[in-house]
């Protein structure tokens, strides 16, 4: 499917999904990356070793999920903007979801939005945590979403505000 | 007439890496470009380049652009002249330039020992009725719109091919606020990176794989497309017809190399299907059949510009190295450089690439 559509299927989210017992430990890092293209950034930006030294720069990057610890450092050096971190633990109710945006407006911090799949349908409404746009994201911010945790795993962008698409 | 080592036509990424890394051995060098900026199609990209941190991945193309730019200005051994069309190359080797000047055009006769010549690509186009409708765009034509000009297009765009450049300039689209209707390809797969493809369908956007254009209407610009699904042999299934109301078509569907100098060079051509059609011969260092004209960039063969640049890299070394100019590093400069294009023709996705560049080298 995701190459006739460019929707991953459930299969393909699970085999990049740590377990559930590395999940509840805390926040790490999802490389949502299927195709051995010529990239190794996600890498270069890792300083734990959580993403693994490439043999080759086609390779598709490997994780070590009990090294990574969910800095965030990877999300926006990512081209393909196919990084997020989870943090399942966060709260009982709620999987705190780092994701990277390069849309304006950019969502405020504390407002409830749109979270979509990864077709771009609305699933349910998330609450805006942070919104980091330093330099080093260079205009890839990184934004911290709150997710009912029955969603969590189809939740995959946002819309902000009005949409720039629609205006 | 001028006099100069190394003359290279076109200032877009491989021409810009080529004269850096030209000059590195002493070598002069003459850069011209059509445009009034150098950086070829980098100044219009707005994405974070994939590859190496050698080829600057992860940094926005227009930075990688400033950056080279930055750097051939800051070289002694590099003149550069902008606004400058290569014209023609003669007989005797010489090759015409034209120089606007306020509102004057200056005619140039440049002998150069060395010629590399990196000047791009064209756009493929693709017959439909009504394919001249106001509205309908070359993907360039967008990018340059929407990238340099700041201009919006339109309202409500058709994306006609879904390879890198049809996802990259969508997505680019939605970030301008531009509603982006649908990616149709007739290819039953998505061409370009899954990457891109995905961010641009959670962002909504539709992507038909295996649907056609089958016509375009309006009566002073575009209102209407229609598009069918096609059979095994690429043909408009009856009875598939989707219409969609769009004001903005952008036709997305390849490059072509851009050979005319090899051509008038007296280079040995070769028609190769996975590089975009007609490209001269060269060896590992992509030096042609012409000994002194060496190609570099998507007239090599069109690929991503990070390759393009590393390309540019080799050439302007190899040219100068021919030349008798000697920089230390060179041997082991080359060989990495080599190296690492190998590297980013890996993959499923460099597979068509390797196959064409089996077809080229003498």
């Amino acid at each position: 499917m995701l190459k006739i559509s460019g929707v991953p299927s459930n299969k393909d989210i699970d085999q990049v999904f740590p377990s559930q017992e590395r999940l509840e430990k805390g926040p790490v890092v999802i490389v949502e990356c299927f195709e051995t293209i010529p990239c190794n950034p996600c890498y270069t930006a890792c300083h734990v070793g959580g993403i693994q030294a490439f043999k080759d720069i086609t390779d598709l990057p490997t994780i070590d999920f009990e090294k990574c610890n969910g800095c965030t450092m990877c999300i926006s050096s990512c081209p393909g903007l196919a990084i997020m971190v989870i943090d399942y633990s966060y709260h009982k109710d709620y999987v705190k979801m780092m994701i990277p945006y390069e849309f304006y407006p950019l969502p405020k911090e504390g407002e409830w939005i749109k979270g979509l799949d990864r077709r771009g349908a609305e699933v349910v409404k998330v609450k805006v945590l942070s919104v980091k746009n330093t330099k080093y994201q260079d205009k890839t911010q990184v934004i911290t979403i709150a997710v009912p945790k029955a969603h969590y795993k189809k939740i995959r962008n946002i819309e902000a505000g009005d949409s720039n698409a629609k205006s | 007439m001028i006099h100069t080592d190394i003359l290279i036509i076109g200032g877009g990424p491989s021409g810009l890496c080529a004269a850096i890394a030209a000059a590195k051995s002493g070598a002069e060098v003459m850069l011209v470009e059509r445009s009034q900026y150098f950086g070829g199609q980098l100044v219009k990209q707005t994405h974070m380049f994939f590859g190496s941190e050698k080829q600057y991945a992860a940094t926005r193309g227009f930075d990688i652009g400033k950056k080279l730019v930055e750097e051939v200005k800051n070289s002694d051994n590099i003149k550069i002249f902008h606004s400058t069309t290569a014209l023609g190359i003669y007989e005797d080797g010489v090759v015409t330039l034209e120089q606007k000047f306020e509102s004057e055009e200056i005619y140039l006769k440049v002998q150069a020992k060395s010629l590399i010549v990196t000047t791009g690509a064209l756009e493929k186009s693709l017959p439909f009725p009504n394919n001249d409708l106001p509205g309908i765009y070359g993907a360039g034509a967008v990018q340059t719109l929407m990238n340099e000009y700041l201009v919006k297009p339109g309202k409500r765009v058709l994306m006609v091919g879904a390879g890198n450049i049809g996802l990259i300039i969508s997505y680019q689209l939605l970030q301008a606020g531009v509603e982006v209707a649908g990616i149709i390809d007739a290819s039953p797969r998505i061409g370009g990176y899954l990457v891109h493809a995905s961010k641009i369908r959670r962002s909504g956007v539709p992507i038909f794989t295996g649907y056609t254009i089958v016509k375009a209407e309006g009566t002073d610009h575009l209102e209407k497309a229609t598009i069918a699904k096609v059979d095994q042999h690429w043909k408009p299934i009856p009875g598939t017809e989707k219409e969609m109301n769009v004001d903005v078509m952008c036709i997305s569907v390849g490059l072509t190399p851009s050979s005319a100098f090899f051509w008038q060079g007296g280079c040995e051509m070769e028609y190769v299907r996975e590089l975009g059609g007609y490209v001269p011969k060269r060896n590992r260092y992509l030096r042609t059949t012409v000994g002194n004209i060496y190609v570099a960039g998507d007239s090599a063969g069109i690929e991503e510009a990070s390759s393009a640049m590393v390309e540019g890299s080799i050439a302007g070394l190899a040219a100068s190295h021919d030349l008798g100019f000697v920089y230390e590093g060179y041997n082991r400069e080359i060989e990495e450089l080599l190296q690492e294009l190998e590297g980013l023709r890996g993959g499923e996705k460099g597979i068509h690439i390797r196959r064409g560049y089996n077809k080229v080298g003498f």
